[in-house]
């Protein structure tokens, strides 16, 4: 790649000033976090009325980097942190940028309550499929017979289903691309923004350390092949089917995209029709 | 029992929200004041002071002997422009709390011992991240599920230093439903004036005995707002603590796209993984409230001019204390009680003074020894004598004066 790192459109977005950044070689989380940056220029939202909220891991460090009010939170709460800052400043846009340990393991409760508010937040998940900042742990999203560092003879769990789980707990808008689709990931995004209500978009990203290592999958480059090769885009797809497992057939695509109100329009059209003249409204107090 | 005469005599002789001298103190809203005289309970009370403070943003989860606050807080908060959100857990709480702060709200959570260990982790995020913030807990018997209908002062140490890491917290503990009101608006004085979260340590007995409350005019309530930057972007760095210890604070949304972690940072809010930064911040954190104990540090004296024994308690166990004082003073016994209303940081300067000229410090608090531990290190080998309670039920005055008399004797 030629790029020069003068017109990287990446740059202006990020805080350059604490580069190089924490990750590997190969690592696909720098590749979703160009995405987000082409995601923010295309729909023009105004920066300074953007944050970022992460959790703990190697996807956690994103907030650290983006030049945008950004919040490295507690390990699994970047989700309800995200919520209390979007219900007191409803001007935010607020994006949970964080890994699917975070937010599924020890997150996954505040996940599907979120989820299951509305709240309008975005939640982009980085799934590498272990814990990639504790030295490659199994997760709940390991593919069965994986093996992980906690799971050295092949991990023996189901995992999560994350787009069958976003959507059953009510998400309004659910994608799942891999690092390969930048172009479908800066496009969802987009549309993420735009979408009022909660939001995910599950990436999976290639852990060349860790995860592409230990199961012999070759590298960052290998896998983006593999990617490429196996990813089968099924828009509108019904999440219980979406294929996913350590070799064979990915299902991407955007699958739910649908309307019903956030938790903030339910509460105020609540309160307005109960204590009609009596309602405040809120952020007044 | 007569908390208004324990309250008459407020030994630092001024009035809470008139302690930060230079800072220009603002009225409440009167949106959110219930001025008048009631009959209510502690726990509603702390409610209403809560949003005579100004709260705006309330999170919780309902346990029991706590759950009252909130409730009163989510009818209420659609009247005046606050907004309640019940959370799935404590943790969801007790960071959503965190994340309104820096929106720009003032914001509480409410709970009891089991929810309290929860929140332990973002009481530490909150100190680290200087983000003001109030934590209610009332108080109920423990350890575990314990007693939870019945009152308990266990969680005492816990409020101090429950979190993991070296921190310093600033703590309250009212004894009648009237300084549930009162001292919340300090609460949230304090946790504004330091940006610091502050633990305010109810109890059962407390939040459920009703008694009368008056609630000033508006006008005669004192706040002290977000301490909100001057300085522009390029010129303002979020934790740097020019002067006193404290930095000031922007809310996001504002254009200073700032970054708040809670790793170990430099005065730009970068993560600083090295010995030298975590000596500075760790510091400044710790030495922000221990350096300023004389302006947060807060008792009420009652018969101490010429007491030999010094009753010490708080809460609710801070009323039989008194019942007993007064016992002994009919008795002929020189006994006076000094009642923490601000529990940490510790009075420890006025109790070093005491033990020069008392013969005897008696703690009496319904746990079986926490703060006589700090009181015994302060008496400087003074005779300190504790009467313990594992909670349940408040101590008996008989119990206490039977004490008193050992000690002079
Ligand atoms: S450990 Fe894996 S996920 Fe973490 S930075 Fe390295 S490659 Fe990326």
């Amino acid at each position: 790649m030629s790029v020069s790192p003068a017109i990287n459109p990446v740059e202006p977005f990020l805080r350059t000033e604490r580069m190089p950044h924490i990750w590997c070689p190969g690592c696909g989380i720098g590749t979703t976090v160009n995405c987000f940056s082409r995601a923010l220029v295309d729909s023009k939202l105004p920066l300074d009325k953007v944050a970022v909220v992460s959790g703990i891991g190697c996807t956690g460090r994103v907030a650290g980097y983006v030049k945008l009010d950004s919040f490295h939170t507690t390990h699994g709460r970047a989700i309800p942190f995200a919520t209390g800052l979007k219900l007191a400043n409803p001007s935010l846009n607020v994006v949970v940028y964080s890994g699917d340990g975070d937010l599924i393991a020890i997150g996954g409760n505040h996940f599907i309550h979120a989820a299951r508010r509305n709240v309008d937040i975005k939640v982009i998940c980085v799934n590498n499929f272990i814990y990639g900042m504790t030295g490659g742990q199994v997760a709940p999203t390991t593919p069965l017979g994986a093996t992980a560092t906690t799971s050295p003879y092949g991990c023996f769990e189901a995992p999560f289903n994350l787009p069958f789980l976003a959507e059953s707990s009510g998400a309004v808008y659910v994608a799942r691309w891999t690092a390969y689709h930048v172009r479908h990931i800066a496009h969802s995004m987009v549309e993420a923004f735009k979408k009022k209500g909660f939001a995910f978009i599950e990436i999976l990203a290639p852990c060349p350390t860790l995860y592409q290592r230990r199961n012999k999958l070759g590298d960052g480059l290998e896998t983006m092949r593999y990617y490429k090769q196996h990813s089968v885009i099924k828009n509108g797809a019904s999440t219980r089917e979406l294929k996913l497992d350590l070799k064979g057939e990915i299902t991407v695509g955007k699958f739910v995209d649908i309307e019903r109100p956030t938790l903030q329009d339910a509460m105020d059209q609540r309160y307005r029709e109960v204590l009609k003249e009596s309602y405040c409204g809120r952020g007044g107090a | 029992m007569d908390s208004a005469a324990v309250q008459a005599h407020d030994a630092s002789g001024h009035d809470q929200a008139g302690r930060a001298g230079e800072f220009n103190l603002v009225s409440a809203n009167p949106k959110s004041v219930l001025t008048g005289a009631h009959f209510m309970d502690g726990d509603h009370a702390a409610c209403e002071g809560a949003l005579a403070a100004g709260a705006n943003f309330a999170a919780g989860y309902p346990i029991t002997p706590s759950t009252e606050v909130v409730e009163r807080f989510a009818a209420r908060a659609p009247l005046v422009g606050a907004t309640f959100l019940q959370m799935e857990d404590e943790l969801a709480s007790s960071i959503a709390i965190l994340g309104a702060a820096w929106g720009g709200a003032k914001s509480f959570t409410v709970t009891s011992g089991p929810g309290f260990s929860l929140m332990m982790e973002h009481i530490g995020l909150a100190a680290m991240t200087e983000t003001p913030c109030v934590f209610v807990n009332v108080q109920r018997g423990g350890p575990s599920t314990g007693l939870p209908t019945l009152p308990g002062q266990g969680d005492m140490m816990q409020a101090r230093w429950g979190s993991h890491g070296d921190y310093e917290i600033i703590a309250l503990s009212p004894n009648s439903p009237q300084e549930c009101f009162d001292l919340m608006i300090e609460a949230f004085n304090l946790s504004e004036r330091f940006r610091t979260p502050v633990m305010f340590m109810m109890d059962e007995s407390v939040g459920h005995m009703t008694e009368k409350v008056v609630i000033p005019p508006a006008d005669q309530i004192k706040i002290f707002p977000r301490r909100f930057t001057a300085l522009p972007p390029n010129e303002y760095l979020p934790f740097d603590a020019n002067g006193d210890g404290v930095p000031e604070m922007v809310k996001a949304g504002d254009g200073y796209r700032i970054h708040v972690t809670g790793l170990t940072h430099d005065e730009r809010g970068y993560p600083a993984l090295n010995w030298r930064s975590q000596q500075k911040l760790v510091s400044r954190l710790v030495g922000k409230i221990r350096g300023h104990a004389d302006e947060i540090t807060h008792c009420n004296e009652y018969l101490m001019e010429d007491a030999e024994v010094v009753l010490i308690a708080y809460g609710i166990t801070s009323r039989v204390a008194l019942a007993a004082v007064q016992k002994a003073r009919q008795e002929g016994i020189r006994a006076g009680l000094l009642r923490p209303v601000v529990v940490w940081p510790f009075p420890e300067k006025r109790i070093r003074e005491l033990a020069s000229k008392a013969k005897a410090f008696v703690v009496v608090e319904m746990n079986l020894g926490q703060m006589v531990n700090e009181v015994e290190r302060c008496a400087a080998g003074t005779k300190t004598v504790l009467i313990p309670h594992a909670g349940g039920n408040v101590h008996a005055p008989e119990e206490i004066l039977q004490v008193i008399r050992e000690v002079t004797q």
